[in-house]
């Protein structure tokens, strides 16, 4: 009966050990994959809107980053149907502050990398505040019409020369 | 017409098959919040069914690293982008192949014994003797086996992918040479903690639910004899491993389609 006893209680070790090394494997890639440290689970932060001519490929969740930095993130991306121009939620860390006349412009990381909105600050005394908006925008870089541009003045200068 | 009279008793068979495993399902799960009362004995479960399968589990995780980061270096770097490597690694292993993997291992190792223990007792009529006793076989024999297998799996594909993307540092960043900064930092970027992670335990979960089924009622229902426990043991590494695979393939269009 002692014996018994005794190895089931060795089994219920090695199940408590499996088990947790079950979850301390799962926290791992949480934590370190996944960088739940870094993750802003109900971090205030404040909305703006900004309307772009064209947004290239720009996905919702996208970094806003200001002088490199990451300072929010685009909630979303939809087409206002009443200026026929896409418009770009955004939600910036309640930390950050921006005047009012900053501007957005929507770049690309690297050649080939994602896209995302580049602000930047401009001089005004007020700030950007929730549900403002961000008039100054400058619209991504397709490369077909950087392409045709560049094909038209090309075609232009050697007809006058 | 012969041929055509097969085709017809080969579908009612398998229909007959899964309308008895559809019963055999729910009788099983009415006897599962029943069963954890005498939890000892999915306790003894757990330890047969996972912690016997942790060692293949286990290596098999860290080799799937091994050769993740060995394949991805070479396609990577003729990008200029070997510091990709961590994401890549990372997305394959709790995207896909950390459950995945685990489960194929798993139906090899854990659900061919759960087979063939349960077809082995039914040879030698210990479930007729249980019914005799007044004791039901499924909470007894049955849902303790199915809770050990439910808790193991997804804890097992957890350990594969932190296996494998320790692996895949070794290989990587220890003896290639990749940036150690750049391969965490890109992976910590790429992964998402619902829908990469989570998905992974969702996808464990199922295969669990799945691979459980399959190895206890093939066992539960093999023929009585040496031959016909053989026969369901095979059986259950074949179409748990086709389930597998199958519900995979659905739940990755579902959950990773844009």
């Amino acid at each position: 009966m002692e014996r018994r006893s005794e190895r089931k209680r060795s089994v219920e070790l090695m199940v408590g050990l499996f088990v947790v090394m079950g979850f301390a494997a799962l926290l791992f890639t949480a934590l370190q994959a996944a960088n739940l440290g870094s993750f802003t689970f109900g971090q205030k932060s404040y909305q703006v809107e900004a309307l772009f001519d064209n947004i290239g490929g720009l996905k919702s969740r996208a970094p806003v980053k200001s002088a490199g930095v990451v300072v929010g993130r685009v909630e979303s991306v939809t087409f206002d149907n009443e200026m026929f121009q896409a418009k770009v939620v955004m939600s910036i860390d309640a930390g950050f502050e921006f005047p009012a006349d900053s501007e957005a412009q929507i770049l690309t990381s690297g050649l080939l990398g994602e896209q995302y909105i580049g602000l930047v600050a401009g001089a005004d005394e007020e700030v950007l505040g929730a549900g403002s908006k961000i008039r100054r925008t400058q619209s991504a870089m397709v490369l077909e019409q950087m392409v045709s541009k560049f094909m038209y003045s090309f075609v232009e200068n050697k007809s006058k020369e | 017409m012969k041929a055509l009279m097969d085709l017809g008793a080969w579908t009612l068979d398998q229909v007959r098959h899964v309308g008895r495993l559809a019963i055999f399902a729910v009788q099983l799960f009415k006897e599962l919040p029943a069963s954890l009362s005498r939890f000892g004995l999915v306790c003894q479960q757990i330890h047969f069914i996972g912690n016997y399968s942790l060692l293949i589990i286990a290596v098999s995780g860290l080799f799937v690293g091994f050769v993740l980061a060995l394949q991805g270096y070479f396609i990577l770097v003729n990008y200029g982008s070997e510091q990709a490597l961590g994401v890549m690694v990372a997305l394959c292993l709790t995207r896909e192949l950390g459950p995945v993997v685990a489960a194929l291992l798993f139906a090899g190792r854990a659900g061919t014994s759960l087979t063939a223990e349960i077809g082995l007792m039914r040879a030698g009529e210990q479930v007729a003797a249980m019914e005799m006793m007044g004791v039901d076989p499924v909470r007894r024999v049955l849902a303790p086996r199915f809770w050990g297998v439910l808790i193991s799996l997804p804890c097992l594909a957890s350990i594969f992918s932190a296996v494998g993307i320790f692996g895949a540092w070794i290989v990587g960043v220890a003896m290639i040479g990749v940036d150690g900064g750049a391969f965490w930092s890109q992976m910590q970027a790429g992964v998402d903690i619902f829908s990469d992670i989570g998905n992974s335990l969702i996808k464990a979960v199922v295969f669990a639910i799945a691979v459980g089924l399959i190895s206890l009622y093939q066992g539960y229902n093999a023929r009585p004899t040496p031959e016909g426990v053989s026969r369901a043991t095979t059986r259950t590494v074949v179409i748990s491993s086709l389930m597998v695979l199958g519900l995979d393939f659905i739940m990755t269009a579902m959950m990773f389609s844009v």
